[in-house]
């Protein structure tokens, strides 16, 4: 089972449980192409229920320092969008069972096609899609090209989403929406806004969807704090900076155990 | 790069329809967070265009702060050196602090602080011109500015930074990417993104998401209403009839849609926008969006669909250009459209053609035209002894040259 379907599949069985879903982002071809796929691999491993799969883009308007970094050095060691379809097939084949959710920008996967975009993508083992500057409103193709080939599309809202944008993710979501924390671009932060409860309650009135909180989770504790609000817990700039770190692979690996139990409330008292 | 005669036919006050597109172009494709900020802009906006009050006041600051309306010139002797069209400057150069991006500047602040609970305001700058129109805006009405600023613009054009900190404007440095004013935008948006409750984005170009592209050419429009009428009133300095060809330099297109804007129904008249040719088309290294047929693809930057240079895979090229305000990757999504339905034609112009108009104003006409602007003028060059000497060019002459001294004494200097 892939798609929407196995994405949606993960949150029933997490459900059952009452755990949250831990979400971790990697950018693809960082810090090597291979790296990377090791990375996917070590998150899978470290208990990863679903993995964001970035795929690079030169102009990441929504990230914060860590990402560009990351996205930029893996432009520079010659990272295509081709490319990081193929790891995914390519991890696919390893074994790598865990819903990956594509994550980039609208340019490259308007200058790949969107259709075949869609297309490549669901036959690599992708599973859903995230572009963070598409919002419902400008994903006419992109939206029925993901539908046609079973891939979710998830969009996002932010704490200053209005009711009636709230609605509009609400109705074009699939698998699950991903609710930014804060008002800002990504990258760890110390605290969790405290405003994040009572915008979680605001988006629940609208939909039965899964939530999912990202954007400034970067410790167990934190992740624990969150699985008590929503259904998935996405943590991206600590592990990218953890994979580019002298420990690479191993430092992904510690943390990523870290948040996986805090998002499954496993977390040692 | 004729003029297409199915212009007839095309509505131009219908764009951009209410979803803020032109045609197949523009759009909002911004995240989530700034939706919410688009839409209360949108709204500010378009109570403001229909306020008396608002519009009024913002006249008044246009003729006793900025100077207008510019004053339209007859280039007596570049006409005669080029032994074809006569030519006529509109000088945006004369507008205080020196060019055409304080309209756009003094609109939004004033839209800001009248219809906007802001108290902040962020902006991106190339040259360095909308920079200082921003922190000139920023003074005059007693707002918080930020501008962010590439580091390789903030090298090349260092009398600007300065005068935007002598402003009180706070200038942050910008060191990712190409260091240059795409990167800027990016930072600027984010910083927007982050400080959106109390933040307005003073986006310097016709670019971006809806509704910047309509509302920076309505702000510029006053451009071309006032060459409009100068154009036909000898009084006025202009020749008593419509031009047959107006030229203007296209970076993000400000400058240009502001003229052109007033003049899309007079179909006699011909609209020629100037991107930068950098080194040339081949070489690659230019910021010529039209003239790229191989990397000038219809894309999605900074949250517009429009043409933007581009590798193969949508990641956004590296672009050149002598002048820091063309030097950018996209267009305004409006002169995409219209270069569609065939009302306007764009070219290009290199920065050694460039060069020439420079020095050609300089020394005929004693005026120093910004690096921006001598590209409408090195393509006049061209353009004029083509024509008749019955025939008129209108340029707009967006801006002025002391912030690129340094750049052309580095490049000209040593022939002196
Ligand atoms: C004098 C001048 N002209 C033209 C431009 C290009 O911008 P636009 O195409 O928006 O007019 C700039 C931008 O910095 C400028 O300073």
């Amino acid at each position: 089972m892939r798609g929407v379907e196995r994405i949606e599949q993960v949150f029933r069985q997490l459900n059952k449980t009452g755990a949250a879903a831990f979400m971790p982002y990697h950018a693809m071809g960082y810090p090597t192409r291979q790296q990377s796929m090791d990375v996917i691999a070590a998150l899978a491993e470290a208990g990863a229920d679903l993995v964001e799969f970035g795929i690079p883009h030169s102009d990441p308007l929504a990230d914060g320092p860590t990402v560009q970094t990351a996205t930029y050095a893996a432009l520079v060691g010659g990272t295509t969008v081709a490319d990081c379809l193929q790891m995914a097939r390519e991890l696919r084949d390893q074994g790598v069972d865990t819903p990956f959710c594509a994550m980039s920008y609208y340019n490259p996967i308007l200058a790949f096609g969107e259709e075949r975009f869609a297309k490549t993508a669901a036959e690599a083992g992708i599973d859903g899609l995230i572009v963070p500057d598409l919002p419902p409103g400008e994903s006419e193709l992109l939206e029925p090209a993901c539908r046609a080939v079973g891939l979710a599309t998830v969009y996002m809202l932010a704490p200053t989403s209005t009711e009636e944008r709230i609605k509009s993710v609400a109705r074009h979501s699939t698998g699950f929406i991903y609710l930014v924390s804060v008002t800002g671009i990504t990258g760890a932060r110390d605290e969790l806004p405290p405003g994040l409860p009572a915008f979680v309650e605001r988006v629940r009135r609208h939909t039965d969807l899964p939530l999912a909180v990202g954007f400034g989770i970067s410790t167990g504790p934190q992740a624990a704090k969150v699985s008590e609000m929503v259904e998935g817990v996405i943590v991206g700039s600590a592990l990218v900076k953890a994979a580019g770190s002298e420990a690479g692979v191993d430092a992904v690996r510690t943390l990523a155990e870290q948040l996986a139990a805090g998002s499954h409330k496993a977390l040692p008292e | 790069m004729t003029l297409s005669t199915t212009s007839t036919n095309v509505n131009f006050g219908a764009v951009p329809d209410e979803t803020g597109r032109f045609g197949p172009y523009g759009g909002k494709y911004v995240p989530e967070t700034l939706m919410p900020a688009l839409d209360e802009l949108e709204e500010a906006y378009l109570n403001a265009r229909v306020d008396k009050e608002f519009m009024a006041e913002l006249a008044h600051l246009q003729h006793t702060y900025v100077g207008r309306p510019t004053p339209l010139t007859y280039a007596r002797r570049l006409s005669e050196e080029l032994g074809g069209a006569q030519i006529y400057l509109k000088r945006e150069d004369l507008a205080h602090s020196g060019a055409h991006k304080i309209n756009n500047a003094l609109g939004q602040a004033l839209l800001m602080k009248r219809k906007m609970g802001k108290t902040r305001m962020v902006a991106e700058t190339g040259a360095g011109q909308h920079g200082v129109a921003t922190a000139t805006a920023a003074a005059l009405l007693g707002i918080d500015c930020i501008v962010y600023m590439g580091t390789v613009d903030m090298e090349r054009q260092k009398p600007n930074v300065f005068r935007m900190q002598l402003l009180g404007t706070e200038v942050r440095s910008v060191d990712s990417g190409s260091q240059t004013l795409k990167d800027a935008i990016n930072e600027a948006i984010r910083d927007w993104v982050t400080n959106v409750e109390t933040t307005h984005y003073l986006l310097g170009s016709a670019l971006g998401p809806h509704p910047y592209p309509a509302m920076v050419r309505d702000f510029q429009s006053v451009i071309g209403k006032e060459a409009y009428s100068q154009m036909q009133d000898p009084a006025e300095g202009g020749p008593g009839r419509l031009p047959d060809a107006i030229v203007a330099c296209v970076g993000g297109g400000s400058n240009a849609i502001g003229i052109f804007h007033p003049f899309l129904e007079e179909e006699s008249v011909r609209l020629i926008g100037v991107e930068a040719g950098g080194h040339g088309i081949e070489d690659g290294a230019h910021a010529a969006r039209f003239a790229d047929p191989e990397r000038g693809r219809l894309g999605v930057l900074q949250g517009t669909k429009s043409y933007v240079l581009q590798d193969g895979d949508g990641q956004i090229a590296l672009t050149h250009s002598i002048s820091a305000g063309l030097d950018y990757a996209s267009v305004g999504p409006e002169h995409s459209w219209l270069r569609d339905v065939g009302r306007s034609e764009y070219t290009y112009c290199t920065d050694t053609q460039t060069l020439k108009g420079f020095s050609a104003l300089c020394e005929l006409e004693g005026i120093i035209p910004a690096l921006e602007s001598a590209h409408a003028i090195g393509y006049v060059l061209e353009l004029a002894p083509q024509m008749a000497q019955d025939q008129v060019i209108l340029v707009n002459l967006s801006g002025r040259g002391d912030k690129d001294l340094d750049t052309v004494m580095q490049t000209i200097g040593g022939d002196r």
